[in-house]
């Protein structure tokens, strides 16, 4: 019995790298089907984040009824999280990877969360001739040339294509919005940029300083700070003696962003602080707590890649709706990304028409004026998306508040 | 989409002249004159000083008496602080205001200190008692275990439902501790503001250290403490009950350390359970720069660090901070192998 079940499985993974040639397989009955694999960090912090994602992917896939053209479509939502870390783990990226590249039924890989993880499977599902569409990756290097490291991106492209593609803005778009937010709506003339010495938060701290002179904003200050330390108030002192009006902070929660916030507020600065998405989460809330973050304080701003939830117009918020009902809740900002990297991949296959990797992926590089949940846009050349629609966002009553959206490039759906 | 943008532009307005009113408020606040910057800068070095020297006290007298490293000395502090927070939650303290917030504070601090002085007589009297004829090494061991165990306890303590820590859901996020004592200005000189949590410091570390003077100088308690420190098997001979001594000892030094993580969250604001790792750093470094062992030295070594921390962040760059301060410490410990006041120690046999 177990050795005909083994060779039924045999039979179907041949007839399923057959499929289309060999309709008379003994399983004649059983529809060709294609898989879409997610590989998202599903154990930890990101949890939350992660599961809307997902949902926001598994209902693309409902829409379509489940199917393109004659092919059924199966999910596989990959965890590349370990419990030690309660982080993404590379070890278990790699594995997600080499699954889906060795899967030949496999035509599609969204993912990954972080852009850490994505350096170790971009490579790995390049070889394999695998698209990749990214949810939620936001370092430069990825994809634009001198953006990154000088090696970046041809070291993820061994084979000399373009397989990765993302529909959030990058980080470097990030800090210029931040930087034009300051000198435009807050009127900023002298910035005080600090940073947490990281590749995401040095990386946007870099490109807001460099967008400064132009807009007219001069930089009274460029320093690292040491993400450990108990408090920063004689930084504060400094920043206090240059006269700076703005107070820019390349960090995230986790490196500090908080203390930075509550000891300008004590050391009796009140000039605005601002920060990147990295500190667009309820903890940067809870740790700063409710003094720092009353507006009597001084104001306190939020860039975000894109839009929360409540902002999306058009398809966006016909989206968030049809997600309110079936689950009960307002997704969190990333679940429409996922549903757009799932979408905008359907979209491709269904051009395709076909199992074949290399038609998918040519069908994906090829995606022009898509009108998905985000507004109309397209991939550029290095496989980014064209729409660089983002948001400054602030804190109210103890939540995050919409202020504008801010970048502009495709615009908002209709 | 028109729409769209008039409510944008509408939006843009508002902004426009919110900007109005608040851009002077924002230049409002005085650029400081380079000797009001380095006072400032003085002040904060100071207040942190004396924050790092209340714990470099307890690693100094845990040294002086048992010659051991007190590794779980930092987390001690930080486990303290947890209890701090949730009594905080648990009593509303940060609700009160007044002479109820006065006796509060104060009811804070005590409950504070006795829980990290009774932990830490625990942690001798679990770990370290019995080891008490090992090796010194093993005794290091020891307290690096007792690290990593209150290290956990931490993060499981930061994890429960509480409101004060935000309901639990990221235990290994940084909380915020109520400001029980506002950062406002107690009084200013010039621009340069000494805050009331810089009050409170000073109120409470001053007293505190003049306390123990007078507990090691003029009490019994004290007169056998030195006894032990010198000479344990001499002090025995002497009918002093050692063992007693010694866990009066860490009862103490971990009293101190809860004085001071009561101020340093209070003037922080924040309470995570990776900060025992810088706090116990700090007061370490300020211990063996005083020279280990030795009180005045702990105290003076704290102050030290404090204000060359303040110095350089404030001088030369934050991310250079962490190497001059280690590099005074090198230097230190070449020129003046036992710390600025440290005794010439024989090696004892």
């Amino acid at each position: 019995m177990i050795r005909r079940t083994a060779s039924a499985v045999a039979t179907l993974a041949l007839a399923s790298l057959l499929a289309a040639a060999a309709p008379s397989a003994p399983r004649a009955s059983a529809p060709p089907f294609l898989t879409i694999v997610s590989s998202l960090p599903r154990t930890g912090s990101a949890n939350s984040q992660t599961t809307s994602i997902v949902n926001g992917i598994k209902m693309a896939i409902e829409e379509r009824g489940g199917k393109i053209g004659d092919f059924e479509i199966r999910y596989e939502d990959l965890d590349d999280a370990s419990p030690q870390k309660g982080n993404w783990d590379q070890n278990i990226e790699a594995a997600n990877a080499n699954k889906a590249a060795k899967d030949p039924t496999c035509v599609g890989y969204i993912g990954t969360y972080n852009s850490g993880a994505a350096k170790i499977a971009m490579p790995i599902l390049n070889k394999a001739g695998l698209v990749m569409v990214s949810p939620g990756n936001t370092y430069p290097g990825l994809t634009k040339p001198g953006a990154g490291e000088a090696n970046e991106p041809r070291i993820y492209r061994p084979s000399g294509t373009i397989s990765y593609f993302r529909v959030v803005p990058t980080d470097d778009i990030q800090g210029a919005v931040a930087c034009e937010f300051c000198a435009k709506d807050l009127g900023s003339k002298k910035a005080f940029i600090l940073h947490d010495r990281e590749l995401y938060g040095k990386g946007i701290a870099d490109v807001f300083k460099k967008s400064a002179p132009g807009m007219g904003i001069e930089v009274m200050g460029f320093e690292g700070i040491d993400p450990k330390a108990s408090n920063y108030r004689s930084l504060v002192t400094k920043i206090r003696a240059t006269g700076a009006d703005v107070v820019f902070y390349g960090g995230t929660t986790q490196t500090n962003a908080a203390q930075i916030l509550k000891d300008l507020r004590s050391g009796g600065c009140k000039v605005p602080f601002v920060t990147p998405d990295g500190t667009f989460e309820n903890a940067y809330i809870e740790a700063a707590g409710k003094d720092a973050m009353s507006p009597e304080s001084g104001p306190v701003y939020i860039t975000f890649g894109g839009l929360p939830s409540e902002q999306l117009t058009g398809r966006g918020a016909e989206f968030v709706e049809r997600y309110k009902k079936k689950h009960g809740e307002v997704p969190e900002a990333y679940a429409v990304y996922g549903y757009e990297a799932c979408k905008v991949l359907l979209d491709a296959i269904d051009r395709a028409g076909k199992k074949d990797r290399a038609t998918v992926l040519a069908a994906v590089a090829a995606t022009k004026d898509f009108e998905g949940a985000l507004g109309t846009w397209s991939f550029d050349e290095n496989g980014d998306t064209t729409n660089r629609l983002m948001s400054v966002n602030t804190v109210k009553d103890g939540k995050f508040a919409f202020v504008k959206a801010a970048g502009g490039g495709a615009g908002q759906a209709k | 989409m028109i729409l769209r943008a008039a409510a944008a532009a509408e939006q843009l307005a508002i902004l426009a002249l919110a900007r109005a009113d608040s851009v002077p408020s924002f230049a409002a606040d005085g650029v400081l004159s380079p000797p009001e910057v380095f006072s400032q800068q003085l002040v904060t070095g100071l207040s942190n000083g004396m924050i790092i020297a209340l714990i470099a006290i307890g690693y100094t007298m845990v040294y002086g008496i048992v010659e051991l490293i007190n590794f779980a000395h930092g987390d001690l502090c930080m486990l303290g602080a947890f209890f701090a927070l949730t009594a905080v939650g648990a009593f509303a303290l940060d609700g009160a205001s007044g002479a109820g917030g006065v006796v509060g504070l104060v009811a804070l601090l005590v409950a504070t200190a006795a829980f990290c002085g009774a932990l830490n007589w625990s942690i001798n009297r679990l770990a370290y008692r019995p080891l008490r004829s090992a090796s010194k090494l093993s005794l290091l061991v020891a307290a690096i275990g007792a690290s990593f165990i209150l290290v956990n306890l931490g993060l499981f303590w930061g994890g429960l439902p509480m409101e004060v820590f935000a309901g639990g859901t990221s235990a290994a996020a940084p909380k915020a501790f109520p400001a029980l004592v506002e950062p406002k200005p107690a009084f200013t000189v010039g621009d340069v503001i000494v805050s009331r949590p810089d009050v409170l410091v000073l109120a409470v570390t001053v007293p505190l250290m003049a306390a123990l003077t007078w507990l090691v100088r003029f009490t019994k308690l004290g007169k056998a403490m030195r006894a032990v420190a010198q000479n344990p098997v001499a002090a025995a001979l002497m009918g002093i009950d050692v063992e007693r001594v010694i866990g009066a000892t860490f009862f103490i030094g971990g009293a101190l350390g809860g004085f001071a993580t009561v101020v340093y969250s209070i003037y922080n604001q924040t309470v995570g359970f990776q900060m025992g790792y810088r706090m116990g750093m700090d007061a370490f470094i300020a211990a063996v720069l005083g020279g280990i062992g030795n009180l005045p030295g702990a105290v003076l070594g704290g102050l030290v660090i404090g204000v060359v921390r303040a110095m350089s962040d404030g001088y030369v760059e934050a991310r250079w901070t962490n190497a001059i301060v280690f590099g005074i410490l090198i230097l230190i410990l070449v020129f003046r192998p036992s710390g600025l006041l440290g005794a010439k120690l024989r090696e004892k046999v």
